[in-house]
Protein backbone atom coordinates (compact mmCIF):
# COMPACT_ATOMS: atom_id res chain seq x y z
CA UNK A 1 0.00 0.00 0.00
CA UNK A 2 1.20 3.21 -0.79
CA UNK A 3 0.34 6.52 1.88
CA UNK A 4 -0.29 9.16 0.25
CA UNK A 5 1.53 12.73 2.15
CA UNK A 6 0.83 16.43 1.52
CA UNK A 7 1.81 19.55 2.81
CA UNK A 8 -0.05 22.91 3.88
CA UNK A 9 0.85 24.85 0.63
CA UNK A 10 1.62 27.35 3.63
CA UNK A 11 5.44 26.63 3.28
CA UNK A 12 8.08 28.95 1.52
CA UNK A 13 9.34 28.17 -1.82
CA UNK A 14 12.18 27.33 -0.83
CA UNK A 15 11.77 24.67 1.28
CA UNK A 16 9.94 22.15 -1.61
CA UNK A 17 13.24 20.19 -1.90
CA UNK A 18 13.26 19.42 1.72
CA UNK A 19 9.88 18.56 2.03
CA UNK A 20 10.88 15.65 -1.07
CA UNK A 21 13.96 14.82 1.24
CA UNK A 22 12.11 14.27 4.12
CA UNK A 23 9.54 12.07 2.22
CA UNK A 24 12.63 9.85 0.94
CA UNK A 25 13.82 10.02 4.67
CA UNK A 26 10.32 8.79 5.50
CA UNK A 27 9.91 6.30 3.10
CA UNK A 28 13.57 4.01 3.85
CA UNK A 29 12.53 4.86 7.82
CA UNK A 30 8.85 3.10 7.37
CA UNK A 31 9.64 0.67 4.68
CA UNK A 32 6.60 1.59 2.48
CA UNK A 33 6.34 3.59 -0.43
CA UNK A 34 5.50 6.80 0.62
CA UNK A 35 3.71 9.04 -2.74
CA UNK A 36 4.13 13.25 -1.87
CA UNK A 37 1.86 15.32 -3.32
CA UNK A 38 2.69 19.11 -3.11
CA UNK A 39 -0.27 21.14 -4.20
CA UNK A 40 -0.36 24.43 -5.22
CA UNK A 41 -3.43 25.95 -3.87
CA UNK A 42 -5.34 25.50 -0.52
CA UNK A 43 -8.05 24.76 -2.88
CA UNK A 44 -6.67 21.96 -4.75
CA UNK A 45 -5.57 20.55 -1.60
CA UNK A 46 -8.59 20.49 0.35
CA UNK A 47 -10.33 18.67 -3.28
CA UNK A 48 -8.02 16.22 -2.88
CA UNK A 49 -8.94 15.91 1.46
CA UNK A 50 -12.33 15.69 -0.05
CA UNK A 51 -11.69 12.94 -2.57
CA UNK A 52 -9.78 10.59 0.10
CA UNK A 53 -6.45 11.16 -1.42
CA UNK A 54 -4.59 12.11 1.87
CA UNK A 55 -3.33 9.51 4.48
CA UNK A 56 -0.59 11.81 6.04
CA UNK A 57 -0.47 15.18 6.35
CA UNK A 58 0.98 18.07 7.48
CA UNK A 59 -1.64 20.55 7.95
CA UNK A 60 -2.58 24.37 9.03
CA UNK A 61 -4.85 24.35 12.14
CA UNK A 62 -7.76 25.35 9.72
CA UNK A 63 -7.42 22.07 7.71
CA UNK A 64 -6.95 20.15 10.87
CA UNK A 65 -9.69 21.50 12.28
CA UNK A 66 -11.75 19.48 9.47
CA UNK A 67 -9.68 16.75 9.12
CA UNK A 68 -9.89 15.65 12.96
CA UNK A 69 -13.38 16.63 13.85
CA UNK A 70 -14.96 15.58 9.86
CA UNK A 71 -12.69 13.18 8.64
CA UNK A 72 -10.94 11.01 11.81
CA UNK A 73 -7.83 11.99 11.44
CA UNK A 74 -5.71 11.95 14.09
CA UNK A 75 -2.81 14.59 15.44
CA UNK A 76 0.61 13.12 16.33
CA UNK A 77 3.48 15.75 16.24
CA UNK A 78 4.14 18.86 15.88
CA UNK A 79 7.41 21.04 15.31
CA UNK A 80 9.20 22.83 18.51
CA UNK A 81 9.19 26.24 18.69
CA UNK A 82 6.35 29.04 18.39
CA UNK A 83 2.97 28.93 17.67
CA UNK A 84 1.71 30.40 13.73
CA UNK A 85 1.07 34.21 14.11
CA UNK A 86 0.00 36.27 11.52
CA UNK A 87 0.48 39.96 10.35
CA UNK A 88 -1.17 42.29 8.63
CA UNK A 89 1.43 44.98 6.63
CA UNK A 90 1.17 47.71 4.38
CA UNK A 91 3.82 50.23 2.77
CA UNK A 92 6.47 52.10 4.52
CA UNK A 93 4.81 55.44 2.39
CA UNK A 94 1.28 54.72 3.89
CA UNK A 95 -0.42 57.17 6.16
CA UNK A 96 -1.51 54.20 8.11
CA UNK A 97 0.46 53.93 11.54
CA UNK A 98 -2.20 51.31 12.97
CA UNK A 99 -5.17 49.37 11.77
CA UNK A 100 -7.96 52.14 13.13
CA UNK A 101 -6.79 54.33 10.62
CA UNK A 102 -7.29 52.21 8.25
CA UNK A 103 -10.76 53.37 6.48
CA UNK A 104 -13.50 51.85 4.19
CA UNK A 105 -12.71 51.26 1.19
CA UNK A 106 -9.14 49.47 2.08
CA UNK A 107 -7.92 47.33 -0.69
CA UNK A 108 -6.45 43.86 1.38
CA UNK A 109 -4.13 41.22 -0.71
CA UNK A 110 -4.07 38.28 0.22
CA UNK A 111 -3.62 34.87 -0.73
CA UNK A 112 -6.05 31.63 -0.10
CA UNK A 113 -4.59 30.83 2.59
CA UNK A 114 -7.90 29.93 5.13
CA UNK A 115 -5.51 30.57 8.22
CA UNK A 116 -3.90 33.30 7.50
CA UNK A 117 -7.36 35.16 6.07
CA UNK A 118 -9.08 34.54 8.93
CA UNK A 119 -6.94 35.42 11.88
CA UNK A 120 -6.16 38.70 9.09
CA UNK A 121 -9.67 39.61 9.36
CA UNK A 122 -9.81 39.66 12.95
CA UNK A 123 -7.12 41.66 13.26
CA UNK A 124 -8.79 44.31 10.81
CA UNK A 125 -12.22 44.20 13.19
CA UNK A 126 -11.31 47.12 15.49
CA UNK A 127 -11.17 49.24 12.17
CA UNK A 128 -14.99 47.93 11.63
CA UNK A 129 -13.50 46.89 8.68
CA UNK A 130 -14.95 43.64 7.10
CA UNK A 131 -15.76 42.00 3.76
CA UNK A 132 -18.60 44.46 2.72
CA UNK A 133 -16.36 47.25 3.03
CA UNK A 134 -13.07 46.27 1.97
CA UNK A 135 -12.05 45.18 -1.33
CA UNK A 136 -10.17 41.77 -1.51
CA UNK A 137 -7.13 41.13 -4.40
CA UNK A 138 -6.24 36.99 -4.03
CA UNK A 139 -3.18 36.47 -4.83
CA UNK A 140 -1.59 33.02 -5.49
CA UNK A 141 1.69 33.61 -3.15
CA UNK A 142 2.86 35.30 -0.69
CA UNK A 143 5.43 37.23 -2.58
CA UNK A 144 2.66 38.06 -4.68
CA UNK A 145 0.68 39.96 -1.50
CA UNK A 146 4.20 41.79 -1.06
CA UNK A 147 4.28 42.72 -4.48
CA UNK A 148 0.69 44.12 -5.10
CA UNK A 149 1.62 46.33 -2.07
CA UNK A 150 5.28 47.70 -3.40
CA UNK A 151 2.81 48.92 -6.56
CA UNK A 152 0.64 50.77 -5.24
CA UNK A 153 -2.12 48.26 -6.13
CA UNK A 154 -3.58 47.26 -2.31
CA UNK A 155 -3.26 49.27 0.65
CA UNK A 156 -2.76 46.52 3.12
CA UNK A 157 -1.59 42.79 3.22
CA UNK A 158 -2.24 39.51 5.07
CA UNK A 159 0.67 37.04 5.83
CA UNK A 160 2.04 34.88 8.09
CA UNK A 161 4.91 36.20 10.19
CA UNK A 162 7.40 34.09 9.25
CA UNK A 163 6.59 34.65 5.16
CA UNK A 164 7.38 38.30 5.96
CA UNK A 165 10.22 37.49 7.89
CA UNK A 166 11.43 35.02 5.24
CA UNK A 167 11.20 38.27 2.32
CA UNK A 168 14.53 39.71 1.31
CA UNK A 169 15.63 42.84 2.90
CA UNK A 170 15.17 44.72 -0.76
CA UNK A 171 11.02 43.73 -0.55
CA UNK A 172 10.88 44.07 3.47
CA UNK A 173 12.35 47.59 3.38
CA UNK A 174 9.32 49.31 1.76
CA UNK A 175 7.19 47.13 4.04
CA UNK A 176 6.43 47.56 7.56
CA UNK A 177 3.63 45.41 10.45
CA UNK A 178 0.42 47.20 11.37
CA UNK A 179 -0.34 44.66 13.38
CA UNK A 180 1.25 41.12 14.63
CA UNK A 181 -1.32 38.88 16.05
CA UNK A 182 -0.15 37.42 19.28
CA UNK A 183 -2.81 34.52 19.76
CA UNK A 184 -0.14 31.73 21.04
CA UNK A 185 -2.97 29.14 20.08
CA UNK A 186 -2.85 27.70 16.59
CA UNK A 187 -0.18 25.96 14.86
CA UNK A 188 0.46 22.84 12.22
CA UNK A 189 0.57 19.63 13.38
CA UNK A 190 1.33 16.25 11.46
CA UNK A 191 -2.00 14.20 11.34
CA UNK A 192 -2.71 10.16 10.24
CA UNK A 193 -5.72 9.18 8.47
CA UNK A 194 -8.19 6.49 9.18
CA UNK A 195 -6.67 4.62 6.13
CA UNK A 196 -3.23 4.01 8.09
CA UNK A 197 -4.40 4.23 11.32
CA UNK A 198 -2.87 0.81 11.83
CA UNK A 199 0.51 1.90 11.30
CA UNK A 200 0.09 5.70 13.64
CA UNK A 201 2.29 4.29 17.07
CA UNK A 202 5.29 3.39 14.28
CA UNK A 203 4.97 6.93 12.29
CA UNK A 204 4.65 8.88 15.25
CA UNK A 205 7.86 6.82 17.17
CA UNK A 206 9.71 7.76 14.26
CA UNK A 207 9.01 11.31 13.59
CA UNK A 208 9.41 11.76 17.58
CA UNK A 209 12.88 10.37 17.31
CA UNK A 210 13.72 11.82 14.55
CA UNK A 211 16.21 14.88 15.85
CA UNK A 212 18.10 11.98 17.49
CA UNK A 213 19.98 10.80 14.02
CA UNK A 214 22.72 13.55 12.29
CA UNK A 215 20.24 12.56 9.54
CA UNK A 216 16.77 13.14 10.81
CA UNK A 217 18.19 16.74 12.51
CA UNK A 218 19.60 17.90 9.28
CA UNK A 219 16.36 17.16 7.64
CA UNK A 220 14.10 19.09 10.23
CA UNK A 221 16.34 22.22 10.43
CA UNK A 222 15.91 22.28 7.05
CA UNK A 223 12.81 22.64 7.42
CA UNK A 224 12.97 25.07 10.77
CA UNK A 225 12.10 22.52 13.64
CA UNK A 226 14.66 21.43 15.96
CA UNK A 227 12.38 18.27 16.77
CA UNK A 228 9.05 17.66 16.69
CA UNK A 229 7.33 16.95 20.06
CA UNK A 230 3.95 14.93 20.67
CA UNK A 231 0.82 16.52 20.69
CA UNK A 232 -2.21 15.34 23.00
CA UNK A 233 -5.41 14.52 21.04
CA UNK A 234 -7.37 17.32 23.56
CA UNK A 235 -4.46 19.71 22.95
CA UNK A 236 -5.82 19.52 19.16
CA UNK A 237 -9.48 19.62 20.02
CA UNK A 238 -8.83 22.22 22.36
CA UNK A 239 -7.10 24.35 19.79
CA UNK A 240 -9.97 23.50 17.01
CA UNK A 241 -12.36 24.72 19.92
CA UNK A 242 -10.70 27.92 19.71
CA UNK A 243 -10.59 27.78 15.67
CA UNK A 244 -14.16 27.09 15.81
CA UNK A 245 -14.50 30.91 17.44
CA UNK A 246 -12.44 32.65 15.13
CA UNK A 247 -15.10 32.30 12.29
CA UNK A 248 -17.69 34.27 14.31
CA UNK B 1 -17.49 34.47 45.31
CA UNK B 2 -15.98 36.98 47.93
CA UNK B 3 -16.76 40.53 47.61
CA UNK B 4 -14.24 42.99 46.31
CA UNK B 5 -11.26 44.40 48.42
CA UNK B 6 -11.39 48.10 48.17
CA UNK B 7 -7.60 48.01 48.79
CA UNK B 8 -7.48 46.59 45.17
CA UNK B 9 -9.31 49.42 44.10
CA UNK B 10 -7.81 51.94 41.73
CA UNK B 11 -9.42 55.37 41.77
CA UNK B 12 -12.84 56.46 42.86
CA UNK B 13 -14.97 53.84 42.83
CA UNK B 14 -19.17 53.63 43.32
CA UNK B 15 -20.61 50.26 45.12
CA UNK B 16 -22.91 47.80 43.75
CA UNK B 17 -23.94 44.94 45.21
CA UNK B 18 -24.62 42.24 42.37
CA UNK B 19 -27.02 39.40 42.73
CA UNK B 20 -26.52 35.88 40.75
CA UNK B 21 -28.44 33.32 38.84
CA UNK B 22 -29.06 31.41 42.19
CA UNK B 23 -29.85 33.85 44.33
CA UNK B 24 -25.85 34.47 45.73
CA UNK B 25 -24.92 38.27 45.83
CA UNK B 26 -21.09 40.08 45.50
CA UNK B 27 -20.13 43.82 46.31
CA UNK B 28 -18.62 45.28 43.95
CA UNK B 29 -16.12 48.41 43.21
CA UNK B 30 -16.32 50.29 40.20
CA UNK B 31 -14.54 53.18 38.60
CA UNK B 32 -15.20 54.61 35.10
CA UNK B 33 -11.36 53.67 34.17
CA UNK B 34 -10.80 51.38 30.87
CA UNK B 35 -8.18 49.46 29.87
CA UNK B 36 -7.37 49.27 25.93
CA UNK B 37 -7.63 45.87 24.49
CA UNK B 38 -4.07 45.12 23.32
CA UNK B 39 -4.17 45.04 19.86
CA UNK B 40 -3.69 41.16 18.17
CA UNK B 41 -4.31 39.03 21.08
CA UNK B 42 -6.61 36.91 22.30
CA UNK B 43 -8.22 36.02 25.84
CA UNK B 44 -8.83 32.60 25.99
CA UNK B 45 -10.13 30.89 28.83
CA UNK B 46 -11.97 27.65 29.54
CA UNK B 47 -14.56 26.56 32.28
CA UNK B 48 -16.08 23.36 33.50
CA UNK B 49 -19.66 22.95 33.03
CA UNK B 50 -21.03 24.53 36.02
CA UNK B 51 -19.17 28.08 34.75
CA UNK B 52 -16.29 27.57 36.93
CA UNK B 53 -12.68 28.58 34.90
CA UNK B 54 -10.38 25.62 35.11
CA UNK B 55 -7.62 27.22 32.40
CA UNK B 56 -6.73 30.56 30.94
CA UNK B 57 -3.88 32.39 29.50
CA UNK B 58 -1.60 34.83 29.93
CA UNK B 59 -3.80 37.90 28.25
CA UNK B 60 -7.00 37.08 30.83
CA UNK B 61 -4.53 37.11 33.41
CA UNK B 62 -3.07 40.95 32.33
CA UNK B 63 -6.23 42.15 31.03
CA UNK B 64 -8.43 40.73 34.15
CA UNK B 65 -6.28 42.01 36.78
CA UNK B 66 -6.37 38.74 38.43
CA UNK B 67 -3.15 35.98 39.14
CA UNK B 68 -3.85 32.94 37.29
CA UNK B 69 -3.91 31.04 40.67
CA UNK B 70 -7.11 33.60 42.29
CA UNK B 71 -9.12 32.61 38.58
CA UNK B 72 -8.51 29.23 38.73
CA UNK B 73 -11.78 27.79 40.20
CA UNK B 74 -13.49 30.87 40.51
CA UNK B 75 -16.84 31.32 38.65
CA UNK B 76 -16.69 33.23 35.26
CA UNK B 77 -19.23 35.86 36.83
CA UNK B 78 -15.74 37.03 38.91
CA UNK B 79 -15.70 39.35 35.63
CA UNK B 80 -19.45 40.44 35.75
CA UNK B 81 -19.62 44.02 35.35
CA UNK B 82 -22.46 45.69 36.99
CA UNK B 83 -23.45 47.51 33.67
CA UNK B 84 -24.03 44.31 31.83
CA UNK B 85 -27.54 42.93 32.00
CA UNK B 86 -28.48 40.16 33.44
CA UNK B 87 -30.63 38.69 30.08
CA UNK B 88 -27.06 39.12 28.41
CA UNK B 89 -25.71 36.35 30.19
CA UNK B 90 -28.94 34.27 30.65
CA UNK B 91 -28.98 34.08 26.93
CA UNK B 92 -25.53 32.87 26.73
CA UNK B 93 -25.90 30.29 29.06
CA UNK B 94 -29.17 28.88 27.64
CA UNK B 95 -27.48 29.40 23.65
CA UNK B 96 -23.87 27.04 25.18
CA UNK B 97 -25.87 24.87 27.23
CA UNK B 98 -28.28 23.22 24.36
CA UNK B 99 -24.73 23.27 22.65
CA UNK B 100 -24.55 26.19 20.11
CA UNK B 101 -21.91 29.02 20.00
CA UNK B 102 -22.79 32.40 21.25
CA UNK B 103 -21.42 35.48 20.65
CA UNK B 104 -21.70 39.31 21.55
CA UNK B 105 -19.74 42.59 23.35
CA UNK B 106 -19.33 42.06 26.44
CA UNK B 107 -18.23 44.93 29.55
CA UNK B 108 -15.88 42.77 32.05
CA UNK B 109 -15.05 43.88 35.65
CA UNK B 110 -11.52 43.92 36.51
CA UNK B 111 -9.65 43.29 39.65
CA UNK B 112 -8.81 47.41 40.54
CA UNK B 113 -12.81 48.53 39.43
CA UNK B 114 -11.60 49.53 36.16
CA UNK B 115 -13.35 47.40 32.87
CA UNK B 116 -12.19 46.54 29.46
CA UNK B 117 -14.57 45.85 26.34
CA UNK B 118 -14.08 42.43 24.34
CA UNK B 119 -16.07 40.83 21.59
CA UNK B 120 -16.51 37.22 22.92
CA UNK B 121 -17.74 33.89 21.48
CA UNK B 122 -18.03 30.80 23.61
CA UNK B 123 -18.61 27.50 22.38
CA UNK B 124 -19.04 23.66 24.21
CA UNK B 125 -16.45 21.79 24.03
CA UNK B 126 -18.04 18.58 22.76
CA UNK B 127 -15.97 15.42 23.28
CA UNK B 128 -18.03 12.30 22.13
CA UNK B 129 -21.21 13.65 22.12
CA UNK B 130 -21.26 14.94 25.13
CA UNK B 131 -20.50 18.77 26.45
CA UNK B 132 -17.65 18.53 28.60
CA UNK B 133 -16.90 22.46 29.42
CA UNK B 134 -17.12 25.93 27.57
CA UNK B 135 -14.15 27.76 25.79
CA UNK B 136 -14.23 31.58 26.12
CA UNK B 137 -12.51 33.66 23.57
CA UNK B 138 -12.35 37.50 23.65
CA UNK B 139 -10.74 39.42 20.60
CA UNK B 140 -11.09 43.23 20.38
CA UNK B 141 -14.03 44.88 19.53
CA UNK B 142 -14.03 48.24 17.10
CA UNK B 143 -15.04 51.38 19.24
CA UNK B 144 -18.53 51.88 16.98
CA UNK B 145 -19.52 48.33 18.30
CA UNK B 146 -19.07 48.87 21.65
CA UNK B 147 -20.74 52.26 21.54
CA UNK B 148 -23.64 50.42 19.92
CA UNK B 149 -23.55 47.93 23.01
CA UNK B 150 -23.55 50.28 25.20
CA UNK B 151 -26.18 51.94 24.41
CA UNK B 152 -28.66 49.08 24.04
CA UNK B 153 -27.30 47.50 27.36
CA UNK B 154 -28.16 50.47 28.89
CA UNK B 155 -31.82 50.49 27.24
CA UNK B 156 -31.99 46.82 28.42
CA UNK B 157 -31.36 47.75 32.21
CA UNK B 158 -34.14 50.27 31.76
CA UNK B 159 -31.57 53.19 33.09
Amino acid sequence: MTINFTVSPSFPNERISDWYIFNTWLQRALSVPIHLELYNSFGAQRAAIAEGKVDLIYANPFDASLLVREKGFRAIARPEGPPDEMVVITGTDSPAREIRDLQPGTRLACSDDPCVNTVGRILLEPANLDDSNTVEHRRETYIQVARELLRGEADIGFLPVEAFEGFSPLVRRDLRALVTSELHVIRHVFLVGPAVAERTDELTALLLSMHESDKGRGILEALGARRLLPVQHEDVEFMIDIISTLDQ
Amino acid sequence: MKDMDLADIVGEAVEHVLTYTGGNTRRVYVTPIETPYPHGKLIVSRTDTQGIITQCNQSFVDMSGYSEAELIGQPHCLLRHPDMPAAAFRDLWETVQAGRQWNGYVKNLRKDGGHYWVYATVVPNVRDGKIVGFTSVRREPSREKVAAAEAQYQEMRGS
